[in-house]
């Protein structure tokens, strides 16, 4: 069956929810490229999505695996349009009205309003990614000293996300 | 004699061109490893290039952080459409997102063909179990810099309880939420205190 359309629909849709980063999205997007379209399996999206941190650009350029694997090329170019469109048509927009909006006191207002909802977001995109990855004592001393290493380092989280991996392979076996 | 004096002023003045801000927006999107790629952006357009002064790329941020959109690819846009129009906006966007989306396009592939081989999971299972972390942190220090008080706390509880606990979709919970805590922070009248 064709998944184009389907993909199209999807990424569109998720696009429209990252509200402070793509993370915010990513209980949505489990949801709709797991449970519903079966596109991967859970393990995988959260496998995907750690792997990209050790990339460079964007976050949630992964999208484009998950359409590779659905629909080949056309897939992948499916959910990378999909995705960027709506959200860059409308920060052109607003972009060129922002100064315009200036004065009108709602702005502030919804500035100030989506910040705490988007952190909100953030920390339910964390805990839906937690659910998946953390599966043993192990992978929780991973997380913990990752965490520990990057509050009081600036290590390069891309170095230690590397480190995972090898830790992992003598470890998770 | 050096550059250094007019540091904190603003966009240079000499135009930029569509191919400089599509090979500027390129290079950052190749080479931004670890860490928020916002970081880079900063220190290329603001510290090394100067297209922008600092005072709007902060603004610029803070547009790409209230807009729906990843956070990168919607400072893109803004920066590209103040130094170039439409053209450089679309440049900007194409630049940055390219060599991560051609990475991970084969990345993808690989990972299809190997994923499942027990040497590579093990190490896909820390590799995740290290991305938690990363995730982790990366939330907390965004919340220390947006939140405050103790009303933004509520309103990102609200928002984990309805999405993580209640299963609302994120959509519900952005417009309910959202909608709830742009009210609380409405404009107030000048003359407050004496209404209702």
């Amino acid at each position: 069956m064709n998944q184009v359309p389907s993909l199209l629909r999807v990424f569109a849709y998720l696009s429209l929810l990252t509200v402070g980063g793509g993370m915010a999205a990513f209980p949505e997007l489990q949801t709709l490229a797991v449970n519903v379209h079966h596109w991967l399996t859970a393990q995988q999206l959260v496998q995907l999505y750690s792997v990209e941190q050790m990339a460079p650009g964007p976050k949630m350029m992964m999208i484009v695996s998950i359409g590779q694997w659905a629909a080949g090329f056309a897939g992948a170019a499916a959910v990378l349009v999909a995705f960027l469109l709506p959200t860059s048509v409308l920060a052109f927009f607003i972009g060129r009205l922002w100064t315009r909006l200036e004065r009108w006191p709602w702005r502030a207002s919804i500035q100030r309003g989506l910040a705490p909802v988007s952190i909100g977001l953030l920390s339910a995109g964390f805990l839906t990614v937690a659910r998946v990855a953390l599966t043993g004592v192990v992978t929780v001393i991973i997380t913990v000293v990752v965490s520990a290493i990057l509050l009081r380092s600036r290590a390069n989280p891309a170095l230690v996300v590397l480190g995972g991996a090898l830790v992992g392979l003598v470890a998770l076996r | 004699m050096s550059d250094l004096a007019e540091t904190d002023r603003g966009p240079s003045p000499r135009a930029v061109t569509v191919g400089q801000i599509f090979g500027a927006f390129l290079l950052i999107g190749a080479t931004s490893f670890g860490g928020s790629v916002v970081a880079y952006l900063e220190a290329s357009l603001v510290g090394k290039r100067r297209w922008v002064g600092d005072e709007t790329f902060v603004e610029l941020l803070s547009i790409s952080q209230t807009l729906p959109g990843l956070n990168a690819t919607n400072l893109a846009i803004l920066v590209g459409d103040r130094l170039r129009g439409t053209p450089g906006a679309i440049a900007a966007l194409c630049g940055i997102c390219l060599p991560g989306a051609l990475l991970m396009y084969v990345v993808g592939m690989t990972f299809h063909a190997f994923g499942d081989r027990p040497l590579v999971t093990a190490m896909l299972r820390g590799v995740a179990a290290a991305a938690v972390g990363l995730i982790l942190v990366t939330t907390l220090q965004m919340g220390r810099k947006s939140l405050h008080g103790l009303v933004d706390l509520v309103f990102v509880a609200l928002a984990v309880i309805g999405v993580s606990t209640l299963h609302l979709s994120v959509l519900t919970v952005l417009l309910g939420v959202g909608a709830l805590a742009i009210f609380w922070h409405r404009p107030r009248s000048e003359r407050q205190g004496s209404s209702q």
